[in-house]
């Protein structure tokens, strides 16, 4: 096997690790099409990170789709029948519009979705993978974790209105506890309810201090089921000794249209973006009329390309030149040996494009160093 | 070494006061009070990295991590919506983005309002909240002209005073949004460079305080 960090890249090194990861857990391949048909995303729009599509008729006269998404198609191919689940993985581009451009940009994804009758141990399961693919990466890496519900049923309780409420959770998004205060006062919310949602923003880090912090606020049926349920997921997760990469951040949050439960995010050291995002989206599912649960997250390889690596200072070690008529059996001998020590790049005349650490000229069997940038 | 924590100012006055902001939360950096044309100031004691840029482009080099944190207007952030945390408002650069228009104007409902701004965003969302339809003038300076020259009908641009619009027969007819300078952070800089930010917010919201 190969095993070059010259030859092989950040991304192509990390799709073979998290393939081996998740079919140690059960998890198996789906390989899918390029193409969809249109009307999937139109159904289920705003689960869409972008919500341009390149699409295209094809000869049959349907209205066609270059994949944006990959769950999408993946539940769709999922049976929903009690007792039953599907635990899959995938590696797949995906083609969407970068931020802040018109053009559309190619991604390379790879992820894991398990859909069906789920056992509360199947979504650790899933958080776990998602902390698992973030270590094989690289060492150091954050996954921050929130709970959809919780935050839902401390909105609720909050007594803001629709308007606000989304206004609210847009704050918590971005940690904005000033504006966030703004709107409980232009709505009339007392002061010890804005201050708990405040504490959604100001409580973030360890997990033990968080959840110890939070507790005792909670007063609703519903903000305490939520809060049993991801304290008991973090438990989890300390015993599994993840408990100093894994963060707890209520800025962590996806449309409450599709999910429901735990959501999360991971992050890695000089990867200015979040290279890992996913959660529970058990109401995607009921939108498209089924009954399973659904838990899943992707890993955006395409931002590894950002992660630090060694940068080569040439392009090739020996370029060797030679003359139109040398032996073609000396100079392949000559090219054989020195491919030994490093890689040749064998040329007639002086390559202009290429950064090479030394040059060398093939004249009559022997070698002789031109140039050399040791 | 200590960390370094690198802060995208914007150019001009409200980052010159910003950095005074900085610079009295113990963040100061002798070099960017000297006069020349360096883009780039640190001080690796206090473990930190300015650099001046346009502020239009203080969220841009935020979000792509170039600076740990920076210091945006309000209008700048809804108008690119970029991916940040926005931890504290600094106060300062306070005005307001509003509706202006001629002082007779009256709008009708009956056809499409002609809009021109320099943020499309911001007057586009805006206008959808009320359902109403309009047409968006993307302008890039002299927004106060539009509705003389019969451009448009409205404009929607950043108020301070009001001085402009009254000398120009114009007047303020909604305000859409206060404007202030925010502090705003990278999402993966905030996690790994968690306390160094949490410490500069700190003092920041410090001097906020004592500024009153």
């Amino acid at each position: 096997m190969i095993n070059d960090d010259k030859i092989i890249k950040n991304d192509e090194r990390a799709i073979f690790a998290l393939r081996a990861l998740y079919r140690q857990y059960g998890y198996s391949q789906f390989k899918m099409s390029r193409f969809e048909e249109y009307d999937l995303y139109v159904k289920n729009k705003d689960f869409l990170v972008s919500d341009e599509v390149i699409t295209f008729t094809d000869r049959s006269g349907k209205l066609m789709a270059l994949k944006p998404d990959v769950t999408l198609s993946i539940i769709k191919n999922t049976v929903d029948r009690q007792g039953e689940k599907q635990k899959l993985y995938y590696n797949e581009n995906v083609y969407r519009v970068a931020k802040g451009t018109h053009s559309f940009k190619e991604i390379m994804q790879a992820g894991l979705e398990c859909v069906g009758d789920l056992h509360s141990y199947d979504i650790a399961e899933v958080v776990l993978l998602a902390v698992k693919s973030l270590a094989l990466i690289n060492n150091k890496y954050v996954l921050d974790i929130s709970h959809m519900g919780l935050i839902a049923a401390m909105l609720d309780d909050s007594g803001l209105s629709h308007d606000g409420k989304a206004s609210a959770h847009a704050c918590l998004h971005q940690k904005n506890a000033h504006e966030l205060r703004d709107i409980c006062t232009k709505e009339e919310i007392a002061p010890e309810k804005t201050d708990k949602l405040c504490a959604l923003i100001e409580n973030s880090g360890n997990i033990v201090a968080v959840l110890s912090s939070i507790a005792p606020l909670l007063t609703t049926e519903d903000e305490k089921t939520a809060f049993a349920e991801f304290a008991s997921l973090c438990k989890i997760i300390e015993i599994s000794g993840f408990s100093k990469a894994v963060r707890v951040d209520f800025s962590v949050g996806n449309d409450m249209k599709y999910y429901s439960g735990v959501v999360f995010k991971g992050y890695i050291e000089g990867i200015p973006a979040s290279i890992l995002s996913g959660g529970q989206y058990d109401r995607l599912l009921k939108k498209m009329g089924r009954k399973s649960n659904a838990i899943g997250f992707a890993l955006y390889l395409d931002l590894l390309e950002r992660m630090e690596t060694t940068e080569e200072s040439y392009d090739i070690d020996t370029v060797l030149i030679h003359e139109a008529d040398a032996d073609t059996v000396l100079l392949a001998q000559a090219a054989e040996k020195l491919s030994e020590k490093g890689s040749v790049l064998i040329s007639s005349n002086v390559p202009e494009q290429v950064k090479w650490r030394r040059l060398m000229k093939f004249t009559d069997g022997r070698i002789e160093t031109l140039e050399n940038n040791d | 070494m200590k960390t370094m924590i690198n802060v995208a100012l914007p150019k001009g006055r409200l980052g010159e006061k910003v950095y005074r902001y900085f610079k009295n939360a113990g963040y100061e950096c002798p070099s960017i009070e000297e006069t020349n044309r360096k883009l780039i100031f640190e001080n690796p004691d206090k473990g930190v990295r300015y650099f001046w840029v346009k502020p239009s482009d203080v969220p841009i080099y935020v979000e792509r991590g170039a600076a740990d944190i920076g210091v945006a207007g309000k209008d700048i952030l809804l108008e690119y919506e970029p991916d940040v945390y926005e931890l504290l408002d600094l106060n300062m650069g306070k005005c307001r983005m509003a509706v202006a228009a001629k002082k007779d104007f009256r709008d009708s409902k009956g056809t499409t309002l002609r809009v021109a701004t320099k943020f499309p965003n911001i007057a586009g969302n805006f206008y959808a909240e009320k359902c109403r339809d309009i047409d968006i003038i993307k302008l890039n300076g002299s927004i106060e002209i539009a509705p003389i020259l019969e451009l448009s009908d409205v404009i929607v641009d950043i108020v301070e005073t009001g001085t402009t619009l009254k000398e120009n027969d114009l007047e303020v007819v909604e305000t859409i949004v206060p404007i202030s300078a925010r502090l705003i952070a990278n999402k993966s800089g905030y996690k790994f460079k968690n306390e160094e930010i949490l410490n500069i917010r700190k003092s920041l919201e410090e001097q906020v305080r004592l500024q009153g």
